[in-house]
């Protein structure tokens, strides 16, 4: 534990207020309206209620609370050991939270297996990919494609799976007429393992995304060319989570960011506040009285 | 005139390595030829029983059995379950099929296919709780399960105790002997093949690979092994229910170690993973264990000997080996 931790970690329930709205130069920045995270409160497709997860003694998320509007894109941003992933692992089911809930489309979801949060809709990428490594590019997707929820999502039966699959890989930019798709994961650089990531998430045809660090080890034309699928999705009404530390392209497409800290929620706000927020300030780069 | 180098394979492949397009019969018997030969070979070796003898003909159905012990391995492996406990199939089918003929009676015809059917449950409720173990932790706990089920027969003398059960139902003819375990052999070794290219094997090579993927992928890992497991004791018990009633006695020896390490042995000789590997190792241990009774006491040395050197000199196992200079044949084409 560093020294931002005394220097006062903030009562963990309320986050700090937020600054005032400043230009944060952003370039094709979209103007979004201030109320909108209020509105769909009520519906939230995800509330997230006083959770916590203790490791032996280290406190990896402490006490977050939040929710998430269908259609909303959330950012979660914090410096390394902030408890991201363990957040997300939370939410997916990998790990059980010592407290707190995980309410999804008003189901309480705490503690499910990981299989039946999937099953549910919640789809996830991780962080470090995990592709099936002896199996083509394609063939990764037959997986998912043979869950229960894509049968029943398309009505009982399962169809050509390496068609849908072929088109999937399609829609994350793997280049259909060529060899692409049909090599086998190990041969494919990273970039491409990153997608297919994304891809494997998307055959669920999920209701709320999760992608954990998806642009983690990308060039930046891949990133680039990663960033247009993803708004698009988010414009089509998915609900998307995303733990990134590439904040530029990050707040470029956020609604609403969320920063952690030391497993605490420092602050909650649209992504134009973020940059002048003192406590995410602070926790990237240390504060003054240290 | 000019010539090159072709490969016989080249124009077949398309894209993946498991997709072809033939456009001749002379493509086709390529393809065909590896397939059919080892089939033809099964079927037509117990037609020759008077010209390589009885003696061999038991090395043959022993082979058998083993192979099929060695493929309901490798379909555990493909899942990522490594056993060392096979006998626990083969012993289970065995005991169940012998008391099924010893106290009620029944004939072969229904021993066998209840034995099998019976030991694969038996076995696979038994797995269920460790299907959670990954690596030697799943590996450790399969050992001790023949051995502990040996021990409780011992102590509590059910089932016959140490003496086991003897006097059950011969087979009902020598033809029977021989074509039942060749033709269960044929059947596992392509249906496991064809199984593990479905969409249902990707699933399971895909819980060996990354079980956290299948996990997020909305599948449950668990129903999926303990599918895996069930079907490959079916193939392992009945190599026990059909062994029980060869001999006519069915005792401890069932639950043997050699049913866990000869499998083991034969898959690592002929390649993990291929089906086809673990078959042609059985085939190559199992005779080869024979011939080297000559050698008397040496045996096992001699034996050992050459297991390490095959080991060493082929980690990829024979069958792997063979594919790969299968596949690089090449013929002589004229560009002049």
């Amino acid at each position: 534990m560093s020294q931002s931790q005394e220097g006062g970690r903030p009562p963990a329930s309320e986050p700090l207020e937020l600054q005032p709205f400043e230009s944060c130069g952003q370039r094709g920045e979209i103007v979004r309206q201030e109320s909108e995270q209020q509105v769909a409160m009520d519906q939230a497709i995800l509330k997230v209620e006083r959770l916590s997860k203790n490791f032996g003694g280290v406190a990896a998320v402490v006490d977050v609370s939040f929710s998430l509007s269908p259609g909303e894109l959330l950012g979660i941003i914090g410096p390394n050991g902030s408890g991201k992933t363990t957040l997300v692992n939370l939410l997916t089911g990998f790990v059980r939270p010592d407290s707190g809930k995980v309410i999804y489309q008003g189901k309480n979801i705490t503690g499910h297996r990981p299989y039946k949060i999937a099953e549910l809709g919640v789809a996830r990428t991780f962080q470090m990919v995990k592709p099936f490594y002896q199996l083509s590019a394609f063939k990764n997707l037959i997986i998912p494609l043979y869950s229960s929820r894509v049968k029943r999502l398309s009505g009982g039966r399962y169809g050509d799976r390496d068609a849908v699959a072929i088109d999937l890989l399609e829609d994350v930019g793997f280049e259909r007429d060529s060899s692409v798709p049909y090599k086998v994961a190990s041969s494919l650089p990273h970039g491409y393992l990153k997608r297919l990531e994304l891809a494997r998430c998307l055959s669920l045809r999920p209701d709320l995304l999760i992608l954990d660090e998806l642009f983690s080890g990308m060039s930046m034309s891949e990133v680039a060319s990663t960033l247009p699928i993803i708004e698009k999705l988010n414009s089509e009404g998915l609900s998307i989570i995303m733990v990134e530390h590439r904040l530029k392209e990050l707040f470029r497409i956020a609604d609403r960011i969320i920063a952690l800290n030391f497993g605490a929620k420092i602050a909650d706000g649209p992504p134009r506040n973020m940059m002048n927020n003192d406590a995410v300030k602070a926790a990237y780069l240390g504060s003054e009285e240290d | 005139m000019k010539f090159r180098k072709e490969r016989l394979d080249r124009g077949i492949k398309a894209r993946c390595d498991d997709i072809f397009a033939l456009s001749s019969y002379r493509e086709m018997s390529y393809l065909l030829f590896p397939r059919v030969l080892p089939v033809a070979a099964l079927l037509i070796l117990p037609l020759l029983k008077g010209v390589i003898g009885m003696y061999w003909e038991k090395v043959l159905m022993i082979s058998c059995t083993i192979a099929l012990l060695a493929l309901s391995w490798d379909l555990m492996a493909s899942v990522g379950l490594i056993s060392l406990g096979q006998a626990l199939f083969f012993g289970a089918g065995a005991y169940i099929t012998g008391f099924l003929n010893h106290s009620f009676k029944l004939s072969p015809i229904v021993t066998i296919p209840l034995g099998t059917l019976g030991g694969a449950l038996f076995s696979t409720l038994l797995l269920l709780p460790v299907l959670r173990l990954r690596g030697v932790y799943f590996a450790i706990v399969t050992l001790t399960f023949p051995l502990l089920l040996s021990r409780f027969i011992e102590t509590t003398k059910i089932l016959g105790g140490t003496e086991g059960m003897s006097g059950l139902s011969p087979l009902p003819s020598v033809w029977v002997e021989m074509y039942v375990p060749v033709l269960a052999l044929i059947v596992c070794l392509f249906g496991f093949r064809r199984l593990i290219n479905e969409d249902y094997g990707l699933v399971l090579q895909g819980i060996r690979d990354n079980d956290r993927a299948v996990m997020s992928g909305a599948i449950n890992i668990y129903w999926f092994k303990a599918q895996a497991v069930f079907i490959a004791g079916v193939a392992g018990a009945f190599a026990g229910s059909f062994m029980t009633h060869y001999n006519q006695v069915v005792g401890m020896a069932s639950f043997a170690m050699d049913y866990s390490v000869m499998p083991l042995t034969a898959a690592v000789l002929g390649g993990v993973g291929s089906f086809a590997g673990p078959a042609i190792g059985a085939f190559v241990l199992m005779p080869l264990s024979e011939v080297l009774r000559a050698a008397g006491t040496l045996r096992v040395v001699v034996y050992s000997a050459i297991l390490i050197i095959c080991v060493v000199g082929l980690p990829e196992g024979a069958f792997h080996y063979i594919r790969r200079k299968y596949h690089q044949f090449e013929r002589m084409v004229d560009v002049g």
